[in-house]
C-alpha cells in the first residue's frame, strides 16, 4: 500500500516535469513572429541594420545556430533531451550567455529575499496564530485577527508600492528599488551586506506583512483542534506550567501541518517572486523572466519557467514523500 | 412556492445581518458595483481615453482624482476600469468553477479509471505555478482582451473546485438516500442532478467566490506587468502606466493610489464573503471565528 503510494507520487512527478518541458516548448512557438525577427526589428529601429540580402543571410545563419530551421519534431526531441540534462540553451538577447548561467546569477537574490521573508512570516505568523487560539493569551492578541485577515487579502506588490512611497519617497529613509546601490560592486563585507539589507527591507516587509496572516489563520485553526485533545486536558490536570503546555504540548503538535505548507511555500518562492521583483527592480529570477518576456527571448523564458515549475514540483514531491513518515496516521 | 421563496429570502437576510463578515464584505463589494453603475452618469467617461484632458493635474473640483501623464481623468479611468475587473473575475470564476465542478462530480461519482485520470490531471496542474504559465501565454497572445484573459485564467483555476467537489461527492455517494435512489432504479444522470447536485451547490458557490478572487488576483498581476488587455483601461494597467512614467517618484500619488485602494476594497470584500461562505458550508470553522 505504502509502496504503491510512493511509486504513484514519483510517476506523477515525472509526468509534471515532462509536461512542463512540453508546455514550455509549445506555448512560445504559438506566438506570431519569431525571436530572430524580433531582434532584427529592434536592430532596425535603432538604425543598426540596413536590410537587404546580407540581412537574410544573417537571419538564416542565426536560425541554423539556434536550430530553428529543423523540422518541429526534431526540435522538440532535442529540446526535451537538453532540458532534462539541464542544458537550457543560449539566451537570444544576451548571446552568447547561457540560460543556466543567468539563472544561477539571479537565484541567490530571489532565494535570499523570498526565503528569508517567508521564514520570518512563518515564525511570526505561527506564534501569533497559536496565541490567538490560546484561551489564556493576553486580550490584545485577539484584536490582531481582523488586521491579519485584511492584510492577507491584499496583494503584496500593491502594499509594496504604498510602502515605497511612504519610506522611500516621502520619508527618504530607504532606497526606491534594486538590490544594492548602483556603482557598488557585489563583494563580501559588512558595508555591502548592510547596503543589501537596506535594499531588501521594503520588499521583505511587504511580503511579511501580507503573508503573516495566512500562517496565523492556519495555525489558529489547527491549534483550536489540538486544544480540544485529551492529552492537553491531562497536561493541565497534571499541573504543568502554562508555558510548557503552550509550547511543548499544543504548539508543537499544531506545527506539523504548518511545516508542510512551509515546504510548499518555500518551493513556490521562485514563482512568487515575479511581481515583487518587478515592482522593486530586484535582480532575481522574476526580473529575469519579465525581461526575457519583454524581449521575446524564447530560450530564457523556457528555461526560467521550466526552473520555476521544477522547484515547485520537487518541493511538493519531497513533502508528499516525507509526510507519511512524519505522521503515521496518514496512510493513503 | 412564493411563500417559501419569501421565507428563504428573509432567512438569508437575517443570516446576513447576523454575520458581520458577510455584511461588511457585501457592503464593500456593492459599493464598487454602485461606483461602476452610477459613475458613468456623473463623470464623463470619455475622459478615460488618453489625451482627452490636461496632463498631471492634481485633484481639484473639476478632476476629483486629478489627471495622469497620458491626459486621462483618473476618476473616469477608475469608473471604466472597475467593472472590467469585476467582469473578468466573474467570467473566469464561473467558467473555472463550472469546469472544476463537472470534473469533480464525474470523478467522484463514477470513480475507477475516470477518477484516476481526472485526479492525476488535477494534481499535475496544481503543481504548475499559474503565473509562470499565464505570463508565457500572455506574452504569446498579441491582442489581449478582457474576455480572452478571463478564459485563459479560467483554464488555470478549475483545479481547487474540482478537488473539493470530488471529495464532497465521494462522501455523498455513500449516503443512504443515494443508495435508496439507486435501488429505486434511478439512472445515474437523475441521481447526479436530483440527489447530488443540490447538495454540492453551496460548496460550489463558496468555491466560486474563492475562484473569482483568485482570477482577479492573477488578472491584476498580468495587467501590472503590462500584459493585460491593451484597448480598455483597467485598474492594473493604470498601475503599470503609473510605474512606467515613475509616478511614484514624481509625487503623482493621485495616479496610482486610487486604483490600489479600489483593488484593496475589492480583495478584502471578496475575502470576507468567501470566509463567511466557508463558515456557512463548514460550520466547524465558526467556533474559531
Amino acid at each position: 500500500m505504502k509502496q504503491a503510494y510512493f511509486i504513484r507520487r514519483i510517476i506523477m512527478f515525472i509526468i509534471v516535469v515532462i509536461l512542463a518541458a512540453t508546455l514550455n516548448f509549445i506555448i512560445p512557438r504559438m506566438a506570431p513572429g519569431d525571436p530572430i525577427g524580433a531582434v532584427l526589428e529592434e536592430l532596425r529601429a535603432r538604425g543598426a541594420s540596413s536590410g537587404g540580402d546580407a540581412e537574410d543571410e544573417i537571419v538564416a545563419a542565426y536560425r541554423a545556430r539556434f536550430g530553428l530551421d529543423q523540422p518541429i519534431h526534431l526540435q522538440y526531441l532535442r529540446f526535451l533531451f537538453n532540458t532534462l540534462r539541464f542544458d537550457l540553451g543560449y539566451s537570444i538577447s544576451y548571446y552568447p550567455q547561457k540560460v543556466e548561467a543567468a539563472l544561477l546569477r539571479s537565484l541567490p537574490w530571489t532565494v535570499g529575499l523570498l526565503a528569508f521573508s517567508t521564514l520570518i512570516s512563518f515564525a511570526a505568523g505561527s506564534f501569533f496564530g497559536a496565541m490567538m487560539a490560546w484561551p489564556r493569551a493576553p486580550g490584545f492578541m485577539r484584536r490582531f485577527v481582523p488586521m491579519f485577515m485584511v492584510l492577507s487579502a491584499v496583494p503584496y506588490y500593491l502594499l509594496g508600492l504604498i510602502l515605497v512611497y511612504i519610506f522611500a519617497f516621502v520619508m527618504r529613509i530607504l532606497p526606491l528599488g534594486g538590490a544594492y546601490s548602483s556603482g557598488t560592486v557585489p563583494r563580501l563585507d559588512l558595508e555591502f551586506l548592510l547596503d543589501v539589507m537596506r535594499h531588501g527591507a521594503l520588499p521583505a516587509l511587504s511580503i511579511v506583512l501580507t503573508s503573516v496572516g495566512f500562517w496565523a489563520l492556519g495555525m489558529r485553526g489547527v491549534m483550536v483542534t489540538v486544544l480540544g485533545e485529551d492529552y492537553l486536558t491531562l497536561a493541565e490536570a497534571k499541573g504543568l506550567p502554562d508555558r510548557r503546555i503552550f509550547f511543548a504540548y499544543a504548539m508543537r503538535n499544531a506545527l506539523l501541518p504548518q511545516v508542510t505548507s512551509l515546504a510548499i511555500a518555500l518551493g513556490t518562492v521562485a514563482s512568487g517572486s515575479v511581481l515583487v521583483e518587478v515592482v522593486f527592480n530586484y535582480p532575481g529570477i522574476g526580473w529575469l523572466l519579465y525581461n526575457a518576456l519583454r524581449s521575446s527571448d524564447y530560450y530564457m523564458v523556457q528555461g526560467v519557467t521550466f526552473f520555476l515549475i521544477l522547484t515547485v514540483a520537487v518541493s511538493v514531491l519531497i513533502v508528499d514523500l516525507i509526510y507519511p513518515l512524519l505522521d503515521p496516521r496518514i496512510e493513503r | 412556492m412564493i411563500e417559501t421563496l419569501i421565507h428563504r429570502g428573509k432567512a438569508a437576510g437575517i443570516y446576513t445581518l447576523r454575520t458581520p463578515k458577510l455584511l461588511l464584505g457585501l457592503i464593500l463589494l456593492s459599493s464598487l458595483l454602485l461606483l461602476s453603475l452610477v459613475g458613468p452618469y456623473v463623470v464623463d467617461v470619455d475622459t478615460a481615453r488618453p489625451i482627452s484632458v490636461a496632463t498631471n493635474q492634481p485633484p481639484s473640483a473639476k478632476f476629483p482624482l486629478g489627471t495622469d501623464s497620458g491626459g486621462r481623468d483618473v476618476l473616469a479611468v477608475i469608473i471604466v476600469g472597475t467593472p472590467q475587473t469585476l467582469m473578468m473575475g466573474v467570467i473566469a470564476g464561473l467558467v473555472g468553477v463550472t469546469l472544476g465542478a463537472s470534473l469533480g462530480l464525474v470523478a467522484g461519482y463514477f470513480g475507477g479509471r475516470i477518477d484516476m485520470v481526472i485526479s492525476t490531471c488535477t494534481d499535475v496542474m496544481l503543481t504548475i505555478p499559474p503565473l509562470a504559465i499565464l505570463l508565457v501565454v500572455a506574452a504569446s497572445v498579441r491582442t489581449m482582451s478582457v474576455l480572452n484573459m478571463a478564459i485563459i485564467i479560467a483554464l488555470l483555476s478549475w483545479m481547487f473546485p474540482a478537488r473539493t467537489i470530488r471529495a464532497q461527492v465521494l462522501s455523498l455517494r455513500e449516503q443512504p438516500y443515494v443508495h435508496m435512489a439507486r435501488l429505486a432504479g434511478l439512472s445515474d444522470i437523475r441521481i447526479i442532478f436530483e440527489e447530488i447536485m443540490p447538495n454540492i451547490l453551496p460548496l460550489a458557490a463558496a468555491s466560486f467566490v474563492g475562484a473569482t478572487s483568485g482570477a482577479i488576483l492573477a488578472g491584476i498581476g498580468l495587467e501590472v506587468l503590462g500584459m493585460g488587455p491593451q484597448r480598455t483601461p483597467t485598474l492594473g494597467m493604470t498601475i503599470y502606466w503609473a510605474q512606467l512614467y515613475s509616478a511614484l517618484i514624481r509625487g503623482l500619488w493621485w495616479w496610482w493610489l486610487p486604483p490600489i485602494i479600489v483593488l484593496i476594497v475589492l480583495f478584502v470584500g471578496l475575502f470576507l464573503v468567501s470566509a463567511a461562505m466557508d463558515e456557512f458550508v463548514n460550520p466547524r470553522l465558526r467556533r474559531t471565528g
